[in-house]
């Protein structure tokens, strides 16, 4: 009976604390976000509803057939039939959660990006993020790791001699325009590190020698922190950034505000 | 179809001490050596993740001892980031490859293996040694890292290139000690890659006579598995350690990509890639979870049958589950690396593998269920271990339900939902396998009786202990905590949160604090415990007919044929409620 209470016990108290939301998921702020979400709490649900029955159903039998004087146990090997059905029960239950949820991720990396996307190049660094706008030419210089100097200004090596270099704006805080298809482009110089915006339900490793982009559409206003999610050193744990959202024109004086500093 | 090779007696039982104790070639000896390497390990393991949890819930307490030992990484005894990291870094290597690795496998599957077949020994006795001591070298080398200039490394139990390939430059801990990391891991691959080729003859070619595979009791299938599964894991982590190596001293760059800029310095590599890493690693790293819960789910199940007074529920599905398990083990190492960068395609293919697995598994959870189902439970401490492993490995299996959705996983990755997950499923899961074993084998293995009541104590304190760890550390995933931070105050959102680190920390000491509890026991029990009988559980398997301790060849030269399945409990018409694999009549079966 004590096993059984305890291990009640235990299973309210996750569910309360669960369904109570006391930590939860960060307000949303991105379109994907949206179907993300509902595929998280489809998935808590049916995952919360096997906790529960699970747990529930060991307690209950823990009790119903302990040890008492004059008890015999069953002399069962199994039965077939059951096998089956609870084989192809789970089977069809937990593809059935898995194989729909694909497509949100198909939306968020399979499809190619439109022509209006905006584009900006993210470069982690042990442990900073070098944030780089293509500027009026809508092109990215060329980069040089061998021209590289993080104390002269060069964070990225970005080559003087290439015209296209000459308008790129580097920043240590990213801002971007409200409800537009957004493609960062994310590398790093060093070592592997993760660009992560809670709000935004973006995560997506920035790993060298690649370059991988990263697509979302923000849908709201603000102001969020950006942090590293892949252990990147020792200073892992205080390398932030911020992601501002803007409305159209606040991003657009922004950018020139950024370029004439 | 039992055609038993009966090996005849390979080696004479030996006089001398060290002959006996230090280089045994006894299986039942070297059991118990790696039982105490991994005992030695997990108080190891356990003392790095008090650090661990110190740091994180009161940062910049002052422990003098640390200061003293460390002046380095904790000056004036005040732990900094980088030691925090290493910490972190040993902890879960020591705890995957010299605990959950060592102890269920190595530990009991070389005692109980050959017993429970009906064999005198494993099939290569000098291997098996060579194993143990390769083992035992493979830990020193990793507790060495601890000590050497700059100490452990900061990269994690992955060890993810370019960090970990780079030398100092890229961090302390990153040169001298990472090299030893490596170096003992590749050393532990090949004593992994001796131990299985033992395992998987020996189980295939030294059955006794009537012990068909079918006959197997579910341990010695997990073992089995088990071993295929690290002959086939080990020696591709052996490979890709090698080349980590190399890149670091020999000029290569397999994981080295080129035009790094580390500490604004160009670096000399080019051509590699990270990503080629984290394929090897995973490749392996995914069988490992295997390596370390089969046996746990091995131990379960034996236990759960014997205390159930009941056969298994469905001996052949669970069979089909463990080989079901084992095989799509390898198919599914992708699923460690959605954000990694690699094709958007392939995870979709490996979130579908990864879904397979999850069916095997509920067929282990449906047939322990059926098993209680109609049983008559008795309540000893190793079934109260087992019970708490099904409870365990239910709930840690299913946070993997998110997981393997590349979608969710976005949100989830790297944060502490994932540590909650591999926690409840391959740390504390297997851990209460282990647990369960010991309670059930400890008077074979040493002829005399661990206490019940306080082991009893023992259980409570550590089964309410680990949910009360890990149940919230979900509920900071949910927040998007990241994991792997050395300090939370960095980001206005991990404020809110420093309470539920507290509260977790609280909560790990103690039930770090009962595991003292069952160091007491267990020694007192050695030395003072009631002498065992040779079946206190009235058990079916062979194991529990043969003296105890048992003989130098198990058997004292008679063989046992085996007649029938391995848990024939509670049969019709049987004199007891359980029949003994070894007895040839079911009517007049006696312990």
């Amino acid at each position: 009976m004590f096993f059984a209470i305890i291990i009640w016990l235990i299973t309210l108290v996750s569910v309360v604390l669960t369904v109570g939301k006391y930590w939860w998921l960060p307000e949303l702020a991105s379109e994907h976000g949206v179907a993300l979400d509902r595929q998280f709490m489809l998935t808590l649900v049916v995952t919360g509803i096997i906790f529960v029955l699970a747990q529930v159903a060991l307690g209950y039998l823990v009790v119903r057939y302990k040890d008492r004087p004059g008890r015999t146990a069953d002399y069962s090997h199994g039965n077939d039939k059951l096998e089956v059905v609870w084989t192809l029960a789970t089977a069809v239950v937990f593809f059935a959660l898995v194989i729909p949820g694909q497509s949100i991720w198909a939306s968020l990396h399979l499809i190619p990006p439109t022509e209006d996307v905006v584009r900006i190049e993210v470069t982690g660094q042990q442990f900073s993020w070098n944030i780089r706008y293509p500027g009026a030419d809508g092109k990215f210089g060329q980069l040089k790791p061998e021209l590289t100097d993080d104390s002269g200004g060069n964070a990225l090596g970005l080559d003087p001699d290439d015209p296209a270099s000459s308008d790129d704006l580097v920043v240590p805080v990213m801002a971007v325009p409200v409800n537009r298809n957004i493609e960062l482009m994310l590398r790093s110089k060093d070592v592997t590190h993760a660009f992560f915006v809670r709000e935004l339900r973006i995560k997506q490793d920035a790993v060298p020698g690649m370059t991988i982009p990263l697509r979302f559409k923000p849908t709201k206003i603000g102001h969020y922190e950006v942090a590293c999610a892949e252990l990147c050193g020792l200073g892992h744990h205080k390398m932030r950034s911020t992601i501002q959202i803007l409305s159209d024109e606040d991003y657009a004086s922004w950018l020139k505000d950024q370029a004439e500093e | 179809m039992g055609e038993a090779v009966q090996a005849h007696s390979v080696h004479e039982a030996p006089a001398g001490f060290i002959r006996k104790y230090i280089f045994s070639y006894d299986h039942k000896v070297i059991g118990i050596q790696y039982y105490m390497l991994a005992l030695f390990s997990v108080f190891l393991g356990m003392t790095l993740s008090v650090l661990v949890r110190l740091n994180l819930a009161w940062p910049g307490t002052e422990v003098p001892i640390l200061g003293t030992i460390f002046p380095e990484g904790a000056p004036d005894g005040v732990m900094t980031p980088e030691f925090y990291l290493s910490m972190l870094t040993m902890h879960g290597t020591i705890m995957v490859f010299f605990v959950l690795t060592t102890a269920p496998q190595s530990g009991f599957g070389n005692y109980f293996l050959p017993i429970q077949i009906g064999a005198d020994d494993m099939a290569f006795p000098t291997l098996n040694m060579l194993s143990f001591w390769v083992t035992f070298l493979s830990l020193v080398v990793m507790v060495a890292a601890i000590f050497v200039q700059g100490g452990a490394p900061i990269s994690g139990w992955t060890a993810y290139p370019p960090l970990s390939a780079l030398g100092e430059i890229a961090g302390p801990g990153l040169g001298t000690g990472q090299s030893l990391w490596i170096l003992s891991v590749a050393i532990f691959c090949i004593a992994s890659l001796l131990g299985a080729i033992n395992f998987i003859v020996t189980t295939i070619d030294m059955r006794a006579e009537g012990m068909s595979m079918m006959r197997l009791p579910l341990t010695c299938w997990a073992w089995f598995v088990t071993a295929i599964l690290a002959l086939l894991a080990f020696g591709v982590l052996l490979a890709a350690g090698v080349l980590l190596l190399m890149d670091r001293h020999a000029g290569t760059s397999f994981f080295i990509p080129g035009g790094l800029v580390v500490s604004d310095k160009l670096i000399d590599h080019k051509g590699g890639s990270p990503l080629l890493w984290q394929h090897l690693f995973w490749f392996f790293g995914h069988p490992e979870v295997y390596i370390a819960i089969l046996p746990g789910m091995g131990a379960a199940s034996h236990i759960l049958s014997t205390f159930c007074r009941k056969p298994i529920f469905g001996y052949k599905a669970m069979v089909y589950a463990i080989m079901g398990i084992g095989f799509c083990s390898f198919l599914v190492w992708g699923h460690h690396m959605f954000m990694s960068g690699m094709s958007p395609y392939t995870a979709i293919v490996f979130s579908l593998t990864t879904t397979a697995v999850a069916v095997p598994s509920a067929i282990k959870t449906f047939n322990w269920l059926g098993t209680l189902w109609g049983a008559r439970i008795q309540f000893t401490t190793a079934m109260l271990w087992a019970l708490g492993f099904v409870s365990l490995f239910v709930t840690g299996g299913i946070s993997g339900l998110f997981l393997n959705q590349p979608a969710v996983d976005v949100y989830l990755h790297d944060t502490y939902f994932v540590v909650a997950h591999f926690h409840m499923i391959m740390g504390v899961a297997a851990i209460f396998g282990i647990f369960g074993g010991t309670y059930y084998w400890f008077p074979k293995m040493f002829g005399r009786m661990l206490n019940e009541t306080w082991g009893k104590i023992h259980f409570w304190i550590t089964f309410v202990g680990v949910y009360a760890i890990f149940m919230p550390m979900h509920f900071l995933g949910f927040a998007g905590h990241p994991r792997r931070y050395a300090e939370l105050t960095s980001f206005e959102f991990l404020e809110p949160l420093a309470a539920v680190q507290k509260y977790i920390s609280m909560f790990a000491f103690t039930t770090i604090a009962a595991q003292f509890i069952f160091l007491a026991i267990f020694f007192w029990a050695l030395f003072r415990g009631k002498k065992a009988d040779i079946n206190p559980w009235k058990a079916t398997t062979i194991e529990w007919s043969v003296p105890t301790p048992p003989p130098h060849d198990n058997f004292g030269g008679e063989f046992p044929v085996v007649h029938r399945g391995p848990y024939e409990y509670s049969v019709p018409g049987a004199a007891e409620d359980f029949v003994p694999q070894t007895a040839p009549d079911v009517a007049t079966a006696k312990s």
